[in-house]
């Protein structure tokens, strides 16, 4: 029993507790990983999509855009700048990173990339 | 000129034979594997299948003549040898549209699969595959929701989803069974399920069960801001009961329940579907009896066509095995019944076993679900074969964990998670599965527990049913 870990998890300690969309249970992403995951969005034709919200709204579904979704767009630096322009006007936000499929009418990810203070 | 009576017996290749025949896109094709007694035609027995899982009767009668049975017989148009095995061999058969009542998976099997399958011409008979025409499957209903709605009701995108069958399987008080529920889901699953076998036994009522399994499912929403899910299992001794058991459901606010299609039933199961697609809710089918369907290689009926009637009949997970696990399953073979389920329209393709196109029309697709003897070390294969629209279910995975069910649960979302980024970057899950998992368990010690827990296990049986592929 001595070397049995407790699962740290609970209502009231939200920022160990609190899990929002796909790499959630992993270390935030490395600066070359984030890259790679928004080149994947790219390379599979879908439309990346930037929004955030207060920690406390993000069981919505929808949370606020950050402009429109950036159709057509595919060069990963303006979609990086634009993720940092969405955090930098909203520090204490979560803001996530979408991939919007068209044909198939639905994401086909979503990941986070800042996470604010959760509640 | 009008035709005659003339009673009697007549060979069935007379009337049931047309190798000239052109199906029409209207036609529902078949594609069966016949193994016939010593010394009758193949021509013979392939037009004897075409008669008796259509019009025919042994016999001519009198009021043959007051219809048009050339327009409504089925017919048998093609033969062809069965790679490898000299003892049977396909024939295709074309049936008219009008043969079948509209939305009737019920309908098209009791023709095809019912009487003709204790016909004594023959030693062995097996359903590989049927064609549904596109203007027959839109008159089914099909899933309740489909894959992409599902994705949206419940918040899951970009990678598989995570299940655990709660176990022991019979026996466990609702309590605690609503215990076993929570402590995966605040672990990291998004589901877990009933086992097929619970029921409503005298030991817990299906009613309890319910309602501990929905506070499992608000406390871990609560917990993990995420959304849950438990497939309640609705199935019953009727259809009254197993509607009254999805009516409770939906009143509780549970957003998914669960069915056994086979033993169930198809007339169930259809009513089920319906009803789950008016009502808002998510449906799970099990499909406990397949096997006794679909393993003997000559006898019986192929899962692919299981599939195609599920899809048909209505479901939003099916379970299609999970090729590296404890059951049966064929790795080609697999992916062309997935295909079935998830895609709008299929290929012929016989190196994976699919003998005929498949247009779904607008029918949503069904999410398979791959569960039995699975664990953390199989999740690469498991990512790289199934890939994002899928339920990869550890059952013993999640609850055999050293530490519980929340570390067994997160040591799996880890891995699926870690699998999913790796493949993102282009990594390749099967060649590189071990170090990626290694990599990820340095910042979760519940992953590197269950790592070295099952790191030893592996099932390497045989298949009994393979392809038909290893030509002569």
């Amino acid at each position: 029993m001595s070397d049995m870990q407790d699962y740290n998890s609970s209502l009231s300690d939200a920022a160990q507790s609190r899990k929002y969309e796909t790499f959630s249970y992993l270390p935030p992403l490395s600066k070359e990983s984030t890259r790679a995951q928004i080149q994947y969005i790219v390379d599979k034709g879908w439309n990346p999509g930037i929004e955030h919200t207060e920690p406390e709204n993000a069981i919505s579904n929808y949370w606020y855009m950050w402009k429109l979704p950036m159709f057509g767009e595919t060069d990963v630096d303006v979609i990086l700048a634009e993720i940092e322009n969405c955090h930098k006007a909203h520090p204490k936000n979560h803001v996530r990173l979408m991939g919007f499929d068209n044909f198939k009418q639905s994401a086909g990810t979503a990941m986070v990339i800042y996470r604010g203070i959760s509640v | 000129m009008a035709k005659t009576y003339d009673a009697g017996v007549k060979e069935y290749r007379e009337t049931y034979w047309m190798p000239e025949y052109t199906p029409k896109d209207t036609d529902l094709l078949a594609c069966f594997k016949i193994t016939p007694q010593d010394g009758v035609p193949r021509e013979e027995v392939a037009a004897a299948v075409a008669a008796e899982s259509s019009t025919g009767t042994w016999t001519t009668v009198w009021t043959d003549l007051l219809t048009d049975l050339d327009y409504y017989k089925g017919r048998a148009y093609a033969i062809e040898d069965v790679p490898g095995d000299d003892t049977c061999f396909y024939a295709f058969v074309a049936y008219p549209i009008d043969l079948f009542e509209e939305g009737s998976v019920v309908n098209v099997l009791t023709s095809l699969v019912g009487n003709v399958f204790g016909f004594k011409a023959l030693r062995a008979l097996r359903l590989e595959d049927i064609r549904f025409p596109v203007a027959y499957v839109m008159t089914c209903n099909g899933p309740p929701q489909g894959i992409q709605v599902e994705r949206d009701l419940l918040n899951k995108y970009g990678r598989p989803m995570l299940g655990c069958t709660i176990k022991p399987k019979l026996g466990l008080s609702a309590k605690n069974y609503g215990r076993a529920c929570y402590e995966g889901l605040r672990g990291g699953l998004d589901f877990t399920k009933d086992d097929e076998n619970v029921n409503s036994q005298p030991f817990m009522r299906w009613r309890h069960r319910f309602d501990f399994v929905m506070e499992a499912i608000h406390k871990a929403e609560a917990e993990t801001g995420e959304r849950k899910g438990h497939y309640l299992n609705v199935t019953a001794p009727t259809s009254d009961e197993m509607m009254k058991r999805a009516e409770y459901a939906k009143e509780i606010g549970a957003p998914i329940i669960m069915h056994d299609y086979l033993t169930g039933g198809l007339s169930a199961n259809t009513q089920l579907a319906q009803w789950c697609q008016d009502n808002g809710m998510l449906l799970h089918i099990h499909r406990a009896m397949h096997a006794v369907l679909d393993r003997n290689p000559h006898h019986g009926i192929h899962f692919r066509v299981l599939t195609k009637v599920l899809r048909l009949s209505g479901g939003d997970h099916l379970h299609s095995g999970t090729v590296v696990g404890k059951l049966e399953g064929d790795r080609d073979a697999t992916l062309g019944w997935i295909d079935i389920m998830r895609d709008s329209y299929i290929k012929e393709d016989r190196s994976r076993g699919i003998f005929f196109d498949q247009d779904w029309g607008s029918m949503p697709g069904v999410i398979p679900v791959a569960s039995g003897g699975i664990h953390v070390w199989h999740m690469p294969a498991l990512v790289s074969i199934f890939g994002d629209d899928s339920v990869l279910q550890f059952g013993g995975g999640t609850l055999g964990h050293p530490w519980g069910n929340a570390a067994g649960a997160a040591a799996n979302r880890v891995a699926v998670e870690a699998c999913v980024e790796a493949r993102n970057r282009g990594v390749e899950l099967e060649k590189e599965g071990k170090d990626i998992l290694t990599n990820a368990a340095k910042s979760s010690p519940e992953l590197k527990a269950a790592m070295e827990t099952w790191k030893e296990i592996k099932f390497e049986f045989d298949t009994v049913d393979k392809l038909d592929v290893s030509h002569k």
